[in-house]
């Protein structure tokens, strides 16, 4: 007997295959026994930190290589014979062998923590090890994401960014988790590598090697699904395919009023990979990877190296970059402004850049440089404005930096209430829908309990959006969309009809937000966003759009 | 036992990819050896958790120590990879 569950599908197509969960992590043991034979307690702890050790070795063997380090520095910390020794120590005093597995680890992350900066960071790893080591006592898979062998759906509350980057699409082909939103970090992944994906689905029961099947367009999750079902599924695939015009015109409304099209892209890779495409550009160039996971800043030479290689990928299509969004979830070693009461509203985005001034400008000089060497379209934006004053400040340091179009992102709603005013000296301005979201509904988007706050179908998203769009009219700039949002073939008709003169994607999805574009008019986009603002929830506002637009829009989900 | 002084040349420190390299040439050795900050107490060179929990950074000295049979040619050879730039050479 299958059965179905609805979520929200956020990266497009079906898949069925068997599933793969992944564990949570679960905790020493409460009430655990004391440790009254020792030989045999420490027996039992070598055992399992040599099974930990030999499992972090072997995927090593397979890994990447960035992944490759992690697991390799997992797999010596398993094998540690100080640590090996300080649990001994702690199982002749008599504690469990749970308890004292957990307590040797906290010894070395407290003094880990107390040295800060890059070891600091460690403490992370040596946690993930004291899961594993925890889980094989207590007779439990290990926590986080197995090896995956053969094509596998995987089942997870969430997954965090570090499990999200081992994913290829040969292996894993679907993607279900429990929690999470549409713009959760499992979401953005999933479409960058074209991994169907339904999230918020709410508690799974599905043991390893069940087979599921997922349509990743609709939200739909099904267990043991029949023939009949998967065979439904994959018609529907095609029917997809069929309604996707393969046309690659540059992207316009069905009356002609043009809508740029373009990719989001996060390195060097996804910039040659993207340009093949029949995008117009890059709305949104990510430029964090330059700087995260490194001891210190990349340097002039590097940074312009790097840029010059994605200008050339695109030729005359337009490029705009975004200068260094980091801080809050994607903290920098080399720039550690200290902890933060409430990260997401502290130094992050531009506001780290206005306190470290010598970052910014090295990242404007080697643009500047990039853009001389190509003559390339490049258009450079800062994330995180929250007034006028800031975005001065921002384009008069771009400009003397040589660059010639400057913009900046509206993600912290005053900045969208006060468009008009923030654009006055600007070139154009960029919704980054994600964070606005996160802003205007005061929901954390780490909190993946909270995830129901968080869909950018919300009618008050909508309301913010309206209104940075009414200001860039009143101001005369284009305004733009370059958050998840503007990859839904139904949010990106209610964007143009708000206003939006360019949506920006991950590549997989434009084909399908064409699709839409072509089938409505002007006229169309702009009734369908009023009937989207008269909604009282995201969930009715979806659907309202759904019933109003026309049927290829339900045809390309 | 033998013992010698070393500045650490990588520009890392002794964390990450250097630590591991002398942790593990420290195993190689097959001896029990130790390593200590200047002024600091030893900890177990064969640990990787006991060396980064010394933070030991670019430039600083530190002391190893070794006793038992070709201590003072396994100490030679782990003063000559602390005295490289380990994280260079990926």
């Amino acid at each position: 007997m299958s059965s179905r569950f609805t979520g929200i599908g956020v990266s497009q197509g079906v898949a069925a295959a068997p599933a793969v969960v992944v564990a949570p992590a679960i905790g020493v043991e409460v009430g655990e026994p004391k440790t009254t034979d020792f030989d045999a307690a420490s027996a039992q702890v070598h055992q399992a930190l040599s099974d930990v050790a030999a499992g972090l070795t072997a995927r090593a063997a397979q890994a990447p290589a960035d992944a490759k380090a992690v697991l390799e520095a997992g797999a010596m910390m398993a094998s540690d014979p100080g640590l090996a020794s300080g649990i001994d120590n702690l199982l002749q005093a008599g504690k469990g062998v749970t308890n004292a597995v957990h307590d040797a680890v906290e010894e070395y992350a407290a003094m880990f923590e107390s040295l800060g900066g890059y070891m600091a960071e460690r403490v992370t790893d040596l946690r993930d090890v004291r899961d594993r080591v925890i889980s094989r006592l207590r007779g439990v898979p290990e926590p986080g994401v197995p090896q995956l062998t053969q094509p596998s759906i995987l089942i997870a509350r969430d997954l965090a960014p570090a499990e999200t980057a081992m994913l290829s699409a040969d292996t894993c082909v679907g993607i279900v988790t429990s929690e999470g939103g549409p713009t959760s970090h499992t979401a953005i992944l999933a479409a960058q590598l074209g991994i169907p994906a339904v999230v918020q689905v709410g508690e799974l029961r599905v043991a390893n090697g069940a087979e599921v099947a997922i349509d990743g367009g609709a939200g739909l999750v099904i267990l043991d699904p029949t023939k009949e079902e998967v065979d439904a599924l994959k018609l529907r695939q095609q029917r997809r395919q069929s309604a996707l015009s393969d046309s690659d015109a540059p992207g316009a409304t069905k009356d002609g009023v043009p809508i740029a099209l373009l990719a989001n892209i996060g390195t060097v890779a996804d910039a040659e990979s993207a340009a093949a495409k029949a995008v117009e550009g890059v709305g949104l160039f990510r430029t964090e990877f330059l700087f995260l996971d490194r001891e210190s800043a990349p340097t002039l030479k590097e940074q312009t190296a790097t840029y010059t290689k994605v200008l050339e990928a695109f030729g005359p299509r337009r490029v705009i970059v975004r200068t260094l969004d980091a801080g809050a979830d994607k903290p920098l070693k080399f720039a550690d402004l200290g902890p933060e009461e409430n990260p997401a509203l502290g130094k992050r985005g531009l506001r780290l850049s206005m306190i470290r001034q010598d970052l910014l400008d090295t990242q404007l000089e080697a643009l500047a440089a990039a853009y001389k060497a190509t003559g390339a379209d490049l258009r450079v934006m800062a994330p995180m404005i929250a007034n006028k004053p800031e975005a001065d400040w921002f384009a008069e340091r771009a400009r003397a930096a040589g660059l010639p179009k400057v913009g900046v992102m509206i993600e912290i709603p005053a900045a969208a209430l006060r468009a008009e005013q923030v654009l006055a000296n600007l070139d154009f301005a960029s919704l980054g829908t994600n964070d606005l979201q996160q802003y205007t509904m005061a929901t954390d988007r780490m909190e993946g309990a909270l995830a129901r706050l968080l869909n950018y179908w919300e009618p008050a998203v909508l309301d913010v959006i309206a209104a940075a769009c009414s200001g860039a009219k009143a101001a005369g700039k284009p305004i733009g969309v370059c958050g998840e949002s503007g990859g839904d073939p139904g949010l990106a008709l209610v964007l143009v009809g708000l206003g939006v003169s360019s949506l920006s994607m991950a590549p997989a999805k434009v084909q399908a937000v064409r699709t839409v574009l072509a089938a409505h008019t002007m006229e169309d986009c702009v009734k369908l966003a009023a009937i989207a603002r008269k909604q009282e929830t995201w969930e009715e506002a979806r659907q309202a759009v759904l019933d109003a637009a026309d049927p290829v829009l339900k045809d390309v989900l | 036992m033998a013992s010698r002084k070393v500045a650490i040349a990588s520009s890392v420190g002794l964390h990450a990819r250097p630590a591991s390299l002398f942790v593990q040439a420290a195993t190689a050795t097959g001896l029990p050896v130790t390593v200590a900050k200047e002024g600091g107490s030893p900890v177990d060179a064969r640990s990787i958790l006991a060396v980064m929990a010394l933070g030991v950074k670019h430039g600083e000295t530190v002391e190893l120590s070794a006793e038992g049979d070709g201590a003072d040619a396994a100490l030679d050879t782990l003063v000559d990879l602390l005295s490289k730039d380990l994280d260079a050479e990926a």
